[in-house]
Formats: structure tokens, C-alpha cells, sequence
């Protein structure tokens, strides 16, 4: 039974994770489209046009395999977490649900008219259409996150008992909708996730504009190009560092046993927070540089104000069930955490850098900070990684807090399907990275 | 109506709405390796470029929504059914890839491959669904606690196999007058010849299928037997079996497409009302079936969602409908085609 539980979360991180490369660049790539056709209609000019479809022959790519992976989602609570799913489906099943109805249905009806329809309709009704895509893919966004956030600060909800065939069955039924719904981390996440798609999709035609310039391949369009994503990487990584914060603090309230996980924070006192360390979880230390009481400073606006401790968090009390006082896998949440936020400043000073150069106008020659765009696309894409395991191994043992343990979640045979997914994965992998690496090496200008 | 009943309904309308409409973009898969030109099986593909992501979703959104609505039933159905489903999740996933990659690179190797893939994943991902819906009629052996009793091989029984070549030869036919409907000249020709000749094989099986049914599992029919109005279901099937040859023989290829359309809805109709009111019938041990009752969610979830439903499900047939109209009409193949 435990060989099915680690079976079944490594299948869920490795199906989840790799899915997760690709929503982000839609939708970040979206807004960026959005703001390309504009201009287009704007101006009239072809070197619009041209950017505009180009990209729009990315975003196809991106989003293709991103259907392909997303629909093993829907079913995966249902193959290999059997239990979860019978035990809050009352609750769980809605987003997702809706997430289909609203965002999905929207997202892919429209994405035909963005792909195939500009011969076929106004040139404003192709631009609404490309709206309307970026709006499903948001929209997908906030339900799976808030299905998501509900798994970490459940609220709207309350426990039944029924008896079926003289078996006894406990299951979490909804009681307020919108209570839910905007559970008390839904914002701050949805916030935070999509600043880190907009990031993501800005770092994408960032990395594929510097590569342009450094080519001398279409030089024009790949100065427009790095503009426009460029300052969508200084706000997004802006907004990212408020969202994150207020994220913190959210998860201080409401999931202390996480936060203390994050900075390896053993006893009550006040909090250090760590640029980078390594923590022994035998003996209780973080060996790293810190800023002492910057954590408590964070959090309460007070230095000297104690976080609560891991080791002093009661133990969680579940009628009929034995307490539960166990501590999340803390090294890697301390590890993924702070790779996650200092990727995070990392990005906010080259967007920043960036920013300076273009505005005395030497960007487009600067070859070092072209160099340094070129591979900076897989920041985003390792700060979120960074940043889901942190968030989704710091709320181990639970898997809905304080309700469900993620072992007494899972379905049964996994084998197989880990291997399956693995390596459909890696291929699947590897010739997007190829198809993508084509697609780069003719500019935009390829576009009649 | 109770809502229970609100939302068995509202599933057979979702999964009958993916089976007509994912029914042809798969079924033009299935023939696709029929067709032995590039410019032949690009322009099958761009028959269902536009749409085919759309019409995948009706199976998301049927998901989620026997998520939502019956916990229970889609905890069962799907880890009971793990092996299959799984490889119906790398066929659905291979169908995605081999469209979107096929033309991406000038080799004949390239596509080559993306077409076999194409082809294989169709025919996998029906034959998976109509084995997974033999199941359904007949029942599967369920535990008191819902948990799925059977192993694998209980799934592949004959009837099951038998309901998996009934909705291939079925869904074949579809895709074929589909894409009979959307080509012209030389291609549409070929198409269109073979129609007929893929009519009489699915009816042949569907008559097997039907006695078979009858025989050897009489308890499936007793709504019928009960409740006689629902004896128009197989007359209309009847019905628009007959007056396909005469379409297709008049090229009246849209009308053909309506009546095959009509085909899939009503015998997803027949199957609906034939387990009603169970979802997943325990075979053995009857006592054990998830009904809409006693495998739904609360009163207030049934109720969230169908305003959910009553609110998304109109508007979503507003833009599908429109954009099926904006592209309407034959293939044309431009320079943003796949």
C-alpha cells in the first residue's frame, strides 16, 4: 500500500510538472499575442502581421501539447486517488467541472478562428477570437487553482456520515459555494500563478528575440518583439515578488507547519530568513546565511514577533481518528523554496537591466545581456517547478490539510502507468524542444 | 425532477455530444492511412483542424462533471478500469501530438510516422470506449464499497469486444461521411464509394450486436418493456440507417452526416435508458450498482452544478455553434493550415 502511495504522488508530480511547462507559456504567450494583433490592426503594418502569425503558429505548438498533457489531469484524481475522490468529489469535483465548462469549451472553440480563421473572418473578429483564447486559458487557470487552494486551506465544507451496505463512509460535503470557492488562499495563489505565466511567456519571446538579434535574423522584428516582452518581464517579476509576498503571509495564517518547512523553522522564536542553506532535520539546524528576524519582519512588519515552530504545531485532531503530528519532508521544501525566490530576484534584475539598456538604447547591441537572454527562458520554468514542490510538499502528510492524509488517498496499480508516462513524457519532450528549436531558426520575416 | 435524474440525463447529453462530434474527427483517424497522398491526408486532417480540440473537451467536460455529480461512479469507473484507461490517455494523447506535429517537418518519414500514430490512436481510443460501454450495459462486479471486484480480463469479455466492433464500424462510417461532406472532386469520390459498404458492415454487426443483447443478457431491455414509447428509439435508428444509401448515392452528403449523427445520438439514447437508473451495474450482485442515488454528491452540489450547466452549457452551443458555421464548407488547404 505505501509502494502505492509514493508510486502514485512521483506519477502525479512527474504528469502535473511536465503539463505545467506548457499552460504558462499559453498564457503569457497569449497576452503577448493580444497586444502583437493589436498592433497590427492598429498600424496595418506587415511586420505585424507577420509577428502576429508567427507567434501564433507557436502558441499552437505550446498549446497543443499542453491539451495533450492537461486531459490525463482530469482523470488522474480519479485513476490513482480513487479515495480523495470519493472523499471530497462533493467539493472537488466542481472547479474542475467548471473549469471544463466555462474555460475549456471557451479557450478551445475560439482557438480554431485564432488558428485557422484569418481568411474566413474580420480582422476584429480574429482579434476578439485571440481575446477569448487568452480568457479560457486564464479562466482554466483560476479554477484549477482554486480546486487547488481549497486541497490547502479547505473552508465552505463540513463532514458527513452515512452507512451504505452496512459499511460506515465519511466524506466532506460543501456547504457555502463562494466560501469555497474564494477559500482564504485562492487570491494570493491565482495572483502568484499568474504572474508566473506572464513571466513565463515573457521570458519565452525575451530568450527567442535575444536569439534573433544575436543571429542577426530578422532584426526588426526581433527588436519590437524583445520591447514588448521585456516590459512584460519587469512587471510580471514585479508583481510576482508582491503576490508571493502576500502569499506568505496567507500561508503563515493558515498553513504555519508549511512556512516553518520553507525557512527550516524549528523553535518558537523570532523567524531568520535564509538567502540559501542547507538544513539538518536530525538536529534541528539550518546551516546557511540568513537575515536574522527578517522572516518575523516579513510577516508581521515586528522583527522581534515569534513564528511558531515546527516542532510546537498541536498535532492535528480528526474525530474518530488518531492525532495526527507529523512534519513535511523539509529539506526539500526549504530547497525548492529558496531556489524559487531567488530565481524570482534573479529574473526581477534582468528584466530591470534589461529595462535600463533599452532606455539609453543600447540594448540591441549589448552582446553580453543578448547572451544572457538567449537561455533565460528556464528561469520561469524552474521557479515554478521550484515553487509547486515547495508549495505541494510542505502541505505533506495532507493531502486536503487537516482532512485527508495523502496515503489514505490513493487508488491501487501503478507501475505500469508510471512507466508509461514517463517515457511518452521524455519523447514528448524532446520533440517539442526539437519542433520549438526549427521553428526559432526562421524569424518571423518567414511569414508571407 | 429530481435532480439526480436532471444530471443522468445531462451526462448522456454530454457523452453523446462528445460521440457525435470527437466520433468524426476520430473516425476521419481511422481512414486515414486509406488515404495515400500527402495532399490527400493533409487535407483529411484540416477537415477536423479547426474543431476537433473542441469536440475532445465534451469528454473533459463529461468528466469533470461525473467528478462532480457522482463521486463514487467516477472513482470506480476509473481506477477499475486503470489499464485501459491509461492507454486510452496515450492514445488521446498520441491523436494531439501526431495533428499538431505532422506537418512541422518536410519528411516523407516525418509524417509517415505522425499518420500511423493518427490512424492507431483513433481506432485505439474507440475501441477502448466502445469495449469500456459493453461494459456499462452488461455490468461489471462491483464490492459493497464501490470498489471496482473484476480484474482486467473481465473487462475484455466477448460482448464487450463485440460493443467495441459495433462502435468502430460505426464511427468509421461517420468519419467517412464526414469527410465526404467537406472535400470535393477526386478525394471526395473515393470517400463517398465506400460508404455504403461501411453502412452495411456496421448494420450487420449492430443486428448481431442487438440479438445478442437480447439473448443472452434479457434484463438489459426491461425500461423498454416497461416503458414501450421508448421502441421510436430504434425505429428512428432504423429510419436513418434506410435513407443514408439514398444521400449518399444523391450527394446529398450533409443530410447523410445528420442521419448518422442521429445514429450515434440514439443509440447512446438506447444505452442511457436501458441502465437507468444505474450508472455502473454490479454484475454480479445487482444489490451493489451505483445508481444516480446512491453515488451522487449532496443536493447542494447537484444544485450548484446544474445552474453551473444551465448558465455555461447555452452559451458554450452560442460559439460553437457559430464558429462550425464560420467554417463550414470544403477544405480549403493555406498557408496557416496544418
Amino acid at each position: 500500500m505505501q509502494d502505492a502511495v509514493l508510486l502514485s504522488r512521483i506519477q502525479f508530480g512527474i504528469t502535473a510538472g511536465f503539463h505545467f511547462l506548457y499552460p504558462p507559456m499559453s498564457i503569457g504567450l497569449s497576452i503577448l499575442l493580444i497586444y502583437m494583433e493589436w498592433k497590427f490592426l492598429k498600424t496595418g503594418e506587415k511586420i505585424y502581421e507577420q509577428i502576429t502569425k508567427y507567434f501564433v503558429k507557436v502558441f499552437a505548438l505550446i498549446f497543443g501539447v499542453g491539451v495533450a498533457t492537461g486531459v490525463v489531469m482530469e482523470f488522474e484524481f480519479g485513476t490513482n486517488w480513487a479515495t480523495y475522490s470519493r472523499y471530497v468529489g462533493d467539493i472537488f469535483g466542481s472547479p474542475l467541472a467548471i473549469e471544463a465548462i466555462f474555460a475549456f469549451f471557451l479557450e478551445s472553440a475560439f482557438l480554431g478562428i485564432l488558428l485557422f480563421g484569418w481568411n474566413k473572418v474580420s480582422p476584429r473578429f480574429h482579434f476578439f477570437s485571440t481575446i477569448m483564447v487568452s480568457l479560457g486559458a486564464i479562466l482554466s487557470a483560476f479554477w484549477i487553482i482554486v480546486a487547488n487552494s481549497w486541497m490547502n486551506t479547505p473552508t465552505g465544507y463540513k463532514l458527513v456520515y452515512n452507512v451504505v451496505n452496512g459499511v460506515k463512509i465519511e466524506r466532506a460535503v460543501i456547504t457555502d459555494f463562494w466560501t469555497m470557492v474564494f477559500n482564504p488562499s485562492t487570491m494570493e495563489r491565482f495572483e502568484h500563478v499568474i504572474s508566473a505565466c506572464f513571466l513565463t511567456g515573457a521570458f519565452l519571446v525575451l530568450s527567442i528575440s535575444a536569439y534573433w538579434l544575436w543571429k542577426k535574423i530578422d532584426v526588426e522584428h526581433a527588436k519590437k518583439t524583445m520591447k514588448m516582452a521585456l516590459f512584460l518581464a519587469v512587471f510580471s517579476s514585479l508583481t510576482q515578488l508582491f503576490s508571493g509576498h502576500h502569499s506568505g503571509i496567507g500561508v503563515y495564517k493558515h498553513q504555519p507547519a508549511k512556512l516553518a518547512a520553507y525557512e527550516g523553522h524549528f523553535k518558537t522564536a523570532p523567524g531568520n530568513l535564509y538567502t540559501f542553506g542547507w538544513v539538518d532535520e536530525k538536529n534541528q539546524k539550518v546551516y546557511g546565511v540568513d537575515l536574522p528576524g527578517f522572516l518575523s519582519y516579513l510577516v508581521f512588519f515586528d522583527p522581534k514577533e515569534p513564528l511558531i515552530g515546527i516542532n510546537d504545531i498541536p498535532p492535528v485532531e480528526r474525530p474518530g481518528k488518531p492525532p495526527v503530528k507529523e512534519n513535511p519532508p523539509i529539506q526539500v521544501a526549504f530547497q525548492s523554496y529558496h531556489l524559487m525566490v531567488t530565481l524570482g530576484l534573479l529574473m526581477i534584475a534582468i528584466s530591470i537591466i534589461g529595462l535600463f539598456y533599452l532606455i539609453i538604447g543600447k540594448l540591441f547591441k549589448t552582446k553580453w545581456l543578448l547572451a544572457l537572454f538567449i537561455p533565460s527562458f528556464i528561469l520561469p520554468h524552474t521557479a515554478n517547478m521550484a515553487g509547486w514542490i515547495a508549495t505541494e510538499v510542505a502541505r505533506q502528510p495532507w493531502a486536503v490539510q487537516n482532512i485527508l492524509l495523502t496515503r489514505e488517498a490513493v487508488s491501487n496499480q501503478v507501475w505500469f502507468s508510471l512507466i508509461m508516462f514517463t517515457s511518452i513524457y521524455l519523447m514528448l519532450g524532446v520533440l517539442f524542444i526539437y519542433l520549438m528549436f526549427k521553428k526559432i531558426k526562421q524569424g518571423p520575416a518567414s511569414v508571407s | 425532477m429530481e435532480l439526480n435524474v436532471v444530471w443522468f440525463l445531462l451526462l448522456a447529453v454530454l457523452f453523446g455530444g462528445y460521440a457525435v462530434l470527437d466520433g468524426f474527427d476520430l473516425g476521419v483517424g481511422m481512414i486515414h492511412l486509406g488515404l495515400k497522398s500527402d495532399i490527400e491526408r493533409r487535407t483529411s486532417i484540416n477537415a477536423i483542424g479547426p474543431v476537433w480540440d473542441a469536440n475532445e473537451v465534451w469528454l473533459i467536460t463529461a468528466g469533470g462533471a461525473l467528478f462532480a455529480a457522482f463521486p463514487d461512479v467516477y472513482a470506480t469507473l476509473f481506477s477499475g478500469f486503470y489499464t485501459p484507461f491509461m492507454l486510452f490517455l496515450l492514445a488521446i494523447i498520441g491523436r494531439a501530438i501526431s495533428i499538431e506535429f505532422r506537418s512541422k517537418v518536410e519528411s516523407a518519414g516525418w509524417k509517415k510516422t505522425w499518420d500511423v500514430v493518427f490512424c492507431l490512436s483513433s481506432f485505439l481510443i474507440v475501441s477502448i470506449l466502445g469495449i469500456s460501454l459493453g461494459n456499462i450495459i452488461t455490468g461489471i462486479p462491483i464490492y459493497q464499497d464501490k470498489e471496482y471486484a473484476g480484474t482486467l480480463y473481465t473487462l475484455f469479455r466477448p460482448y464487450a469486444i463485440m460493443t467495441g466492433i459495433t462502435s468502430l464500424l460505426l464511427i468509421r462510417m461517420h468519419g467517412k461521411i464526414f469527410l465526404a461532406m467537406k472535400t470535393e472532386g477526386e478525394l471526395q469520390q473515393k470517400i463517398a464509394k465506400g460508404i455504403n459498404a461501411s453502412l452495411v458492415l456496421f448494420v450487420i454487426s449492430y443486428i448481431i450486436h442487438g440479438a445478442w443483447t437480447i439473448i443472452m443478457y434479457p434484463g438489459v431491455t426491461k425500461n423498454f418493456v416497461i416503458f414501450p414509447v421508448w421502441f421510436i428509439l430504434p425505429a428512428f435508428i432504423i429510419l436513418s440507417i434506410i435513407v443514408i444509401p439514398g444521400f449518399i448515392n444523391s450527394r446529398l452528403y450533409y443530410r447523410a452526416f445528420i442521419a448518422s449523427c442521429a445514429i450515434i445520438v440514439f443509440c447512446i439514447a438506447i444505452i442511457a435508458i436501458n441502465i437507468y437508473p444505474n450508472l455502473v451495474i454490479s454484475n454480479p450482485n445487482p444489490e451493489n450498482s451505483l445508481t444516480i442515488f446512491n453515488s451522487a454528491s449532496s443536493t447542494k452540489t447537484l444544485m450548484i452544478m446544474f445552474i453551473v450547466a444551465c448558465i455555461g452549457i447555452p452559451i458554450m452551443l452560442v460559439y460553437k455553434i457559430l464558429i462550425y458555421r464560420i467554417f463550414r464548407g470544403k477544405v480549403k488547404i493555406d498557408n496557416m493550415s496544418y
